[in-house]
């Protein structure tokens, strides 16, 4: 199947161009205290994506039902609904991961990117563009997610993908890499500072990249 | 002043008042402190140098003003002198790219650089951190310069017990939560080497006198914050003399001299204003005493003048003298 030039848009919007994490911005909340290791951050980043996709697909469905004026409160209850149904899914399927993600799987309701793009884009498009978009965003935020996962991991633990196993099961358990052996650890990666100075630094690099090819 | 002395002069003359403290801290400590400043210089200037190429900043001028070798004495003075290497490369990567740097340079670092990189140091790697040399006078084993040598390349522990020792705040604490007395503990062994550590903070006391007759610190920030410890040390030791150390020995040890007069005097990340000076400084003597009497942390100046750095912009901008001709004070947002 050839990608057609408007779904392109959609994904190039997504993961680069408007990318929510390091261009947009948005829903920083759960990306900053989350993205500890890489299970935690793609965990999250996928619940996410499944509640955008959902999101906006029937929020794009009934758009031309819903007043004007009530319109943020109707998508605050869609999304709420989804979210508590995904919530449970994970509670009821992968309880570890459930117990380690804690409140921020609830709080997903609140993140401001999955209000944005409901509001934003399918409100007024149509229904399989508003799911691609859903989608392509909630990549877009998982990239960002894993990508800071990945850095905090290997700085602040010297290991990567530790802890698969409360989302997989058991025959995850090995999967850990051991980057550093014997490595002291460092702490500063793991704790919320952590967090602010990979995110600084993700964004520098995404605007030098930008302005080099500029 | 005649007039504005340069910032190579003003680093130079830091430099000046502070080896009193770094000779003092050799006869009493033993050589290891001049392998820490050598070593974190080396490392400062080699990061430096670094991000100021990949910032496309000439390097002469960056390098030679001599801020790094300030940073770089400050951070070997506030850590011990027996760490492996790499933290020091740490705390300085910490200090120059990300403290100083990364904010666009010298005069737009919103925090002290050798704070940040100490407060780095201590919140990551507690454990290698708390490895304090005993003087002297007191360790049953004293290093030789090749011991010393071997410690910070090789990492290699010898006789962890016989050189090192648990600082005053640190044995205070401990020995406060084992039920025992704040009276009682002072001036007692089981308080060590807290003589040995007056020496060193007199030290810094002549050097710090010295920087105030060359006028390049003023009277403010030190007497304020030195002012902000003992008004809060002596009134908790009001309250609960059995548990509070009182202000004779908040002022003594730790850093608090080194702070008062090197450390919180930072002219680009402290408030500027005179009122601003004593707000700031008193602020952060108060955060220090409390941090140590209450906090998790052995001592707090590092977080304290690290909090009170974020704070000083807000307090210049409502501290601002007023202006000569004009009888309303103008604050941020006014228009005219």
């Amino acid at each position: 199947m050839m990608l057609g030039s408007e779904t392109r848009d959609i994904f190039y919007n997504g993961l680069w161009k408007q990318n929510p994490g390091i261009i947009q911005l948005l829903g920083l909340c759960p990306l900053l205290a989350v993205s500890n290791t890489v299970v935690n951050a793609l965990a999250l980043g996928l619940a996410t994506t499944l509640v955008m996709a959902l999101s906006n697909g029937s929020v794009a469905l009934i758009r031309n039902f819903i007043p004007n004026a009530l319109r943020i409160p109707t998508f605050v209850l869609l999304i709420a609904v989804l979210v508590t149904i995904v919530t449970l899914v994970i509670q009821a399927y992968a309880q570890p991961l459930y117990l380690v993600l804690g409140i921020f799987l609830p709080l997903i309701t609140t993140n401001c990117i999955v209000l944005a793009r409901v509001e934003a884009f399918a409100s007024k498009q149509p229904t399989v563009n508003s799911i691609l978009d859903g989608i392509a965003m909630g990549l877009g935020i998982t990239a960002v997610l894993v990508t800071l996962g990945a850095l905090r991991e290997v700085i602040g633990k010297g290991t990567l993908f530790s802890g698969f196993d409360l989302a997989l099961g058991d025959f995850a358990r090995n999967w850990t890499v051991t980057v550093f052996p014997d490595y002291p650890g460092f702490l500063l990666a793991i704790l919320p500072p952590g967090a602010f100075f990979g995110l600084g630094l993700l964004i520098a690099l995404r605007n030098a990249l930008q302005s080099r090819k500029a | 002043m005649s007039s504005t002395p340069s910032v190579a002069r003003i680093m130079t003359q830091v430099l000046v008042a502070l080896l009193p403290g770094m000779a003092a801290h050799v006869w009493l400590f033993g050589p290891g402190i001049l392998f820490s400043v050598v070593l974190c210089a080396s490392f400062g200037l080699l990061f430096e140098a670094a991000i100021l190429k990949a910032r496309n900043y000439p390097l002469r001028p960056f390098l030679g003003d001599g801020t790094t070798l300030v940073t770089a004495a400050l951070l070997a003075l506030t850590l011990p002198t027996l760490l492996p290497w790499w933290l020091y490369a740490v705390g300085m990567l910490f200090a120059t790219v990300v403290g100083k740097q990364l904010y666009g340079g010298l005069g737009q670092n919103t925090f002290n650089p050798a704070m940040l990189g100490f407060a780095v140091l201590i919140v990551s790697f507690p454990a290698q951190i708390n490895v304090w040399p005993a003087p002297a006078t007191l360790a049953a084993y004293s290093l030789s310069l090749s011991d010393t040598f071997e410690m910070i390349f090789t990492g290699a522990h010898l006789k962890i017990d016989a050189y090192s020792a648990a600082t005053p705040l640190d044995s205070l604490k401990a020995h406060l939560r084992s039920g025992h007395d704040a009276a009682s503990l002072i001036g007692t062994q089981l308080i060590p080497n807290l003589q040995a550590r007056d020496l060193v903070a007199l030290s810094y006391l002549l050097g710090g006198l010295y920087l105030m007759a060359r006028h390049i610190i003023t009277w403010h920030i030190p007497v304020a914050f030195l002012g902000g410890i003992a008004l809060t040390s002596g009134a908790l030791y009001l309250i609960d003399p059995s548990h509070q150390a009182g202000p004779f020995f908040h002022l003594i040890v730790g850093g608090t001299l080194l702070g008062a007069f090197f450390i919180a005097t930072d002219p680009v990340s402290a408030a500027n204003t005179p009122i601003g000076k004593l707000i700031y400084a008193g602020l952060a003597g108060l955060i220090t005493v409390m941090i140590r009497s209450f906090g998790s942390f052995p001592d707090g100046i590092a977080f304290a003048i690290l909090l009170m750095n974020s704070a000083a912009p807000l307090i210049d901008a409502y501290m601002q003298p007023k202006v000569f001709g004009h009888n309303r004070r103008h604050l941020p947002g006014d228009k005219s």
